[in-house]
């Protein structure tokens, strides 16, 4: 039996002006939820915006954002075969999709 | 419609945040040059040194007698008869006194008795191998050179800052054209001189060990701006990468220090030892260097003795859970959270791109052949020949950064600081704020479809035929990828910046892969099937440059002398 986790992932550029897009991603034990992200960047939408290094190891810490209302790293919350929200990180400067401004001020381009 | 460029001026520009990147900024700056470190991630986080999770060799000689030159030998017979003497010595009279300097800032090196201890990595011939926690070095040292930078207001700092182009005025490097992700709007950098620190490129491959944006980008900015590449065909592959279960929040390469303090055993899929079969018996202990054990593994697998996923067992089954606890702590539960209990099971391993020994041809000063152009770290080609020895990544990284960042700054003292022309930034403003094409192919689909070319026909195991098709697949990639961005010039547009990294990543791709095709020879992590033979003949360095939107591979006679006997 193939499972699906469903990614309902907020995506614009304003606050308030945003949408959801909702992608059924085929799930295996074990993943993570940036392991969606990129499934869905690969297979369905490369514009989906959101920021990743390391991939894995949960070393870069860039990966932080919400899913279903908590902060986690996308690395290392477990995907899982249900619905799940996925929103940018509410109390930071907003770019795009995914991405917020994270940089500490003095490492921030000026 | 293009932003209009924002434009900054400094000494000494360096691209990217790595160790390398840091040291050269902190010693630039101690020589008197105002610095921009530029990253296009966060500074200090991506990159490979945040993902370093282990050891670093010098040859401190606290605890065991020791000197540069036994860690000198040892470099240069792992490197097969291929290192570039200078840049070895270099790497391995510099380091002590890197690792005291770092010391100094505030890296806890870890200590017994009073002294820096050491740990024995294969291909050492004794302890030199110093950490500060088996799965935390890295992550470490970046912390402790971010907050040296924070106390240094010489230094100025911008991630989310992406480098297009280098700039070259007159002949010279006067700085780089980048874009700001968060607003993708262009930005000049004038500067007197400029250090590429990018790392490697490991993410043209499938599965790596390190960061997403670790694509090869300074070999591609080199390439462009008229610099020299060497040994681009030899791309080192860690041989026990995490393969499977599916393992989260933990770095692939993560059974290194396990097989460091346990040994462990290498089993092929009926569960025998192999090792032996490639001429090399483990014994229960980490001996085996790294090409060895790559080509060991590739060859069971080939010859349908795998494991399930196409890799080797690793088991740690001989160990008691008081053992393992001992030495691994935590670890062992963030195994267990991921279903994975040592004492019962083996896991799956097998070869994953790792590390570049190829790269940007520099002298004992770090600079390139294009005057006030400078490499460090990883991008840097030569000190480690063939075949790295575990340990040396970050030692190049601090003594390379640190050498870049005085030469760096003797440059910034000589000259007034360069204004460049509005030509000389012209085209790459124009391509950051282009208009995209009608058809945009997917570029994250097309940085798959590179990495499933790449690990399918430039891996360790080569043959000239499969290195052929790989060239036909990466000339199809770059006609889909196209010569107009995709995407648009706004915040956090990835697909124009996924085009851009595929704009590097398909020429360092082609790179790898047509010198590899060329070296018709097999030698430390080049190995090819149809000339399984090390001949003298070819104890040389294959050059790469770009001339006219054309490769140019060629030969030239090595370096490296019978101080390696």
């Amino acid at each position: 039996m193939s499972s699906i986790a469903k990614l309902k992932v907020w995506r614009g550029t304003a606050r308030d002006a945003g949408r959801w897009d909702t992608f059924e991603v085929p799930f295996e034990p074990g993943q993570s939820v940036l392991d969606g992200l990129r499934w869905i960047r690969i297979h369905c939408d490369p514009s989906l915006a959101m920021r990743f290094s390391c991939i894995n190891a949960n070393a870069c810490k860039e990966c932080m954002l919400q899913v279903d209302g908590e902060t986690v790293y996308a690395c290392t919350a477990r995907l899982e075969p249900r619905h799940m929200t996925v929103t940018p990180l509410p109390n930071k400067k907003l770019f795009r999709d995914l991405v917020t401004e994270i940089a500490p001020p003095s490492e921030r381009f000026k | 419609m293009t932003p209009e460029p924002i434009t900054i001026a400094t000494d000494v520009l360096v691209i990217g945040s790595g160790a390398a990147g840091m040291y050269a900024a902190i010693e630039a700056a101690r020589g008197g040059a105002q610095v921009l470190l530029a990253d296009r991630s966060l500074i200090g986080r991506g990159g490979a040194t945040v993902m370093a999770q282990m050891t670093v060799a010098a040859a401190l000689g606290e605890e065991t007698p020791d000197s540069p030159q036994h860690h000198y030998d040892d470099t240069i017979a792992a490197g097969r008869g291929l290192c570039d003497e200078k840049l070895s010595q270099l790497l391995c009279e510099d380091a002590p006194d890197c690792i005291r300097e770092l010391e100094h800032w505030g890296v806890g090196w870890a200590r017994k008795d009073g002294h820096i201890t050491a740990t024995t990595a294969p291909g050492h011939d004794r302890p030199r191998c110093v950490y500060v926690d088996f799965i935390n070095t890295g992550p470490a040292v970046s912390k402790t050179m971010r907050t040296v930078m924070a106390r240094n207001a010489a230094i100025r700092k911008s991630g989310d800052l992406c480098v297009v182009d280098l700039m070259i005025s007159g002949g010279e490097c006067a700085g780089a054209v980048a874009y700001h992700l968060g607003s993708g709007a262009p930005v000049i950098i004038a500067a007197k001189a400029t250090v590429l620190a990018t790392g490697g490129l490991t993410r043209l491959y499938r599965r790596n060990s390190a960061s997403a944006n670790m694509g090869g980008d300074g070999y591609a900015l080199a390439l462009r701006a008229g610099a020299t590449l060497i040994d681009m065909e030899f791309v080192q592959f860690f041989p026990i990468g995490h393969l499977a279960p599916r393992l989260i929040g933990m770095d692939p390469i993560m059974w290194d220090p396990f097989r460091y303090k346990l040994g462990g055993r290498l089993l092929n899929g009926r569960m025998e030892e192999f090792t032996s079969r490639y001429g090399s018996d483990e014994d229960g202990k980490y001996v085996l260097t790294r090409d060895l054990a790559s080509y060991a593994i590739f060859k069971e697998v080939e010859a349908g003795r795998g494991s399930p996923h196409g890799g080797a067992y690793l088991s740690f089954t001989h160990c008691t859970p008081e053992a393992l606890r001992e030495a691994f702590g935590p670890v062992i539960d963030r195994l267990a959270a991921n279903s994975i209990d040592l004492t019962r099971m083996a896991v799956e391993v097998a070869p994953i791109a790792h590390y570049h020994m190829g790269g940007v041809k520099a002298d004992a000063g770090m600079a390139t052949d294009v005057p006030g152009l400078y490499a460090a770290g990883e991008v840097v080609g030569g000190a480690n020949g063939a075949n790295r020895l575990s340990g040396n990544a970050l030692t190049e990284a601090f003594v390379f950064g640190r050498r870049a960042g005085r030469s760096t700054a003797e440059r910034a003292k000589r000259m007034a600081r360069p204004s460049p022309r509005a030509q000389d930034a012209a085209a790459a403003v124009a391509l950051i704020g282009a208009e995209a094409g009608a058809v945009q192919a997917n570029a994250a689909d097309l940085v798959a479809r590179l990495q499933a070319t790449m690990a399918e026909g430039v891996g360790p195991i080569r043959t000239g035929a499969k290195l052929q098709r790989a060239l036909a697949d990466i000339a199809t990639l770059a006609a889909e990828h196209g010569e107009r961005p995709a995407g648009r010039a706004a915040p956090f547009d990835l697909e124009r910046l996924e085009w851009f990294d595929l704009r590097n990543m398909l020429v360092v791709a082609k790179s790898v892969a047509a010198a590899a095709l060329a070296r018709s020879e097999s030698r430390g992590a080049h190995q090819r099937e149809d000339f399984p033979a090390m001949l003298p003949q070819w104890k040389l360095h294959q050059s790469v440059r770009l001339a006219d939107g054309a490769l140019r591979i060629a030969g030239a006679p090595a370096g490296v002398a019978a101080l390696a006997s």
